[in-house]
């Protein structure tokens, strides 16, 4: 296929990502006057794990939040930080009442506005409508596949093709915000086929460092043929093939045995699902909460609450995780200049430690370190006298070390799902097994680095097929790494929570992964919470 | 996945290219856009919601291509059912709002979570 000829465009701050934090990040660059491109691999909208979901926002009155941080601290096995916390409820609880021109936000059941919950489709359509009115300028099927670094070594632009015009783009910007969401390893969790880690990617190619990658054994539950939302299975009895009911600890008991139960049932055979003890007004309303809870069921002619189903557990990676690009300033800076990271891209041991965001906090974190990179972005392009083009520096599967040549592809998303989505390799880890799985991932990898090739559109899936595989080697290394058990990272062969590794570790490196303890202090300041 | 595009109810605006976040449609010059890459579709229904004429119809296996036909697909009853279902085809009616009950979903999660605890007591307790 003839390519036509590259777009190119400058702008002062260019973010990579469609989802939520991409969003909030284009907005409130935009709002310090600066000219804003937003670049989104599919339809900023649509694109992402919020669109199709329903994010409810950490939401704390003020006279509660000393309170909730407190509590919420205490669950973080020491790797969250009370301030970082704090922000994101003070930052929340000013930004989502903004939206109010574009969401149709209503009651809250006691006579005030409903402002923490807001369902997946017409929030990202609005958050698009906000950005449009500010004036970014949105760029859709635009995947980016590479960064552009200047001779300092700081990232100046972003390179890709824009899969429905058949051609390259490229943006100079002085500053870039990654916001390309967490690695979902292609698990089939509903909104994350393009969650395969590419700013993740990206950025190591710059040198940027990656932390609480370990912490990423994280799960939904859905009927078996279609991810969807998990409203519904809170009150479920479980069964096995033969109608025998299985012990199975409720939601919510902590220490994963819900999952853990649920997950050495389906690897001895087919789990049913029986959701008849639902709330009766969940039944009633669930079709108005959440409409495409029930097309998985109704296209099957399934009546959910009366009729027995398979289940499977879809793997969230690192989007329900918690590991991704270390930041190391209030900004959201990553350790490259120029190069910021939000939301399920970056790690969010800030506000949930060890343990997983869940919906709430990881909403209330996609929004508020969107909204913090999008101003320091600004603010840092309108002083910077960057200029200089910068050469695309993007290799494995775009620029292989030896000869080009087709590689089979085909042995990729079984071996990154080893210890990310398999249940044995993931909630069970052990040395063994995560050294025998590193063992393939490494020469996967080699493979990708020295001959992975493509042209035009194909380098889009290329690339991703290399985002996956680096993605899930930093997992690997940081899991065999952290010697211990702790929250969402779980090792059969180390159990215990070991009080001498109450730090976080960063991992990064591509032809070389390495581990290291990080022994920064927190990253900010009690004045900066107070201002 | 995607099963199909009803031709004489596509308007060839091309929404769905455009909506689909995977890239699975291609636009075609004749109007009616082509399912090109079935194996990106992830089964999100966004396709479905973004098309105003409700002649896309997404198939509820997402790791199988549907056999479905058209004919079983209308008798079916579920063509445009989960935008009307968004309440995008429709203005709300006053003082109904189509979010009006979407703050209950936190407090009837709670509430499922919490009949699931107190049935696993009893099933402990019974089977001693």
């Amino acid at each position: 296929m003839s390519q036509r000829d590259r777009l190119d465009l400058t702008a002062d701050v260019l973010i990579i990502g469609g989802g939520m934090a991409a969003c909030w990040a284009a907005t409130s660059a935009a709002r310090a006057g600066v000219r804003v491109v937003l670049a989104d691999k599919g339809f900023v909208g649509t694109s992402g794990v919020t669109a199709t979901g329903g994010p409810n926002h950490w939401w704390v009155a003020p006279d509660k939040r000393a309170q909730a941080v407190e509590e919420r601290h205490a669950r973080s096995f020491g790797l969250a930080e009370r301030d970082w916390m704090a922000r994101i409820i003070e930052e929340t609880w000013r930004a989502l009442p903004e939206l109010t021109p574009y969401y149709p936000f209503d009651t809250d059941g006691r006579g005030g506005t409903f402002y923490s919950g807001v369902r997946g489709p017409e929030y990202m359509r609005a958050l698009r409508r906000f950005a449009v009115d500010r004036g970014v300028t949105i760029l859709d099927h635009h995947p980016a596949l590479e960064l552009l670094q200047d001779e300092d070594g700081a990232i100046v632009g972003a390179a890709g093709h824009a899969r429905l015009d058949d051609r390259d783009w490229r943006v100079r910007a002085p500053a870039v915000i990654l916001a390309t969401g967490g690695c979902a390893f292609r698990s089939g969790l509903i909104g994350s086929h393009g969650n395969t880690g590419d700013g993740l990617l990206m950025a190591a190619e710059a040198g940027a460092v990656l932390s609480g990658m370990e912490f990423s054994a994280s799960y939904s539950l859905s009927p078996a043929w279609n991810s969807t939302r998990t409203l519904p299975y809170f009150a479920a009895r479980f069964f096995d093939a033969a109608g025998h009911e299985l012990d199975v600890p409720p939601p919510m008991s902590g220490e994963a045995a819900h999952l853990k139960a649920l997950a050495r049932a389906m690897d001895a055979g087919p789990v049913l699902a029986d959701l008849s003890d639902a709330p009766d007004l969940l039944k009633q309303l669930l079709r108005r909460i959440q409409p495409a809870s029930l097309p998985p069921f109704e296209r099957r002619g399934i009546d959910l609450f009366e009729n027995r189903f398979p289940i499977r557990l879809f793997g969230e990676g690192t989007v329900r995780g918690t590991g991704g690009l270390q930041i190391i300033d209030e900004d959201c800076r990553t350790s490259v200049e120029g190069l910021y990271a939000v939301g399920d891209c970056a790690t969010r041991e800030l506000i949930a430690g060890a343990t997983s965001g869940g919906g709430a906090q990881n909403a209330a974190w996609a929004l508020t370190s969107g909204r913090v990179a999008g101003k320091a972005a600004a603010l840092a392009a309108l002083r910077s006298g960057r200029s200089a083009p910068g050469r695309a520096i993007g290799r494995a599967g775009l620029r292989p070390a030896s000869t080009a040549r087709a590689i089979d592809l085909t042995p990729v998303v079984p071996a990154v799902q080893a210890f990310t989505i398999a249940f044995d390799g993931t909630l069970w880890r052990s040395a063994a097994k995560l050294e025998a799985a590193q063992e393939r991932l490494d020469d996967l990898w080699r493979d990708m680095a020295d001959h992975g090739h493509a042209e035009g559109l194909g380098r889009v899936a290329l690339r991703e097929q290399a985002a996956m595989l680096a993605s899930a080697r930093w997992v690997g290394a940081a899991a065999l790494a952290r010697d211990e058990s702790r929250g969402l990272h779980m090792r059969e062969d180390r159990p215990q929570v070991d009080p001498a590794q109450a730090r976080r570790l960063l991992t990064g490196g591509l032809e070389q992964v390495w581990t290291r303890f990080d022994h920064a202090k927190p990253l900010i300041r009690e004045k900066d919470v107070a201002a | 996945m995607i099963a199909h595009i009803f031709e004489e109810r596509c308007d060839g605006c091309n929404s769905c290219v455009a909506a689909c976040p995977t890239h699975v449609l291609d636009a075609r010059t004749d109007g009616v856009p082509v399912i090109a890459r079935i194996d990106q579709c992830q089964t999100c229904y966004m396709c479905e919601l973004y098309c105003e004429s409700d002649a896309i119809y997404v198939d509820p296996d997402q790791l199988a291509r549907s056999t479905i036909t058209p004919q079983a697909i209308l008798d079916g009853g579920q063509l445009g059912r989960l935008r009307h279902d968004y309440g995008w085809d429709q203005d709300a009616a006053p003082g109904e709002g189509h979010l009006s009950d979407f703050w209950r979903l936190g407090p009837l999660l709670r509430e499922g979570a919490e009949i699931a605890t107190r049935r696993y007591a009893a099933f402990k307790a019974d089977r001693g």
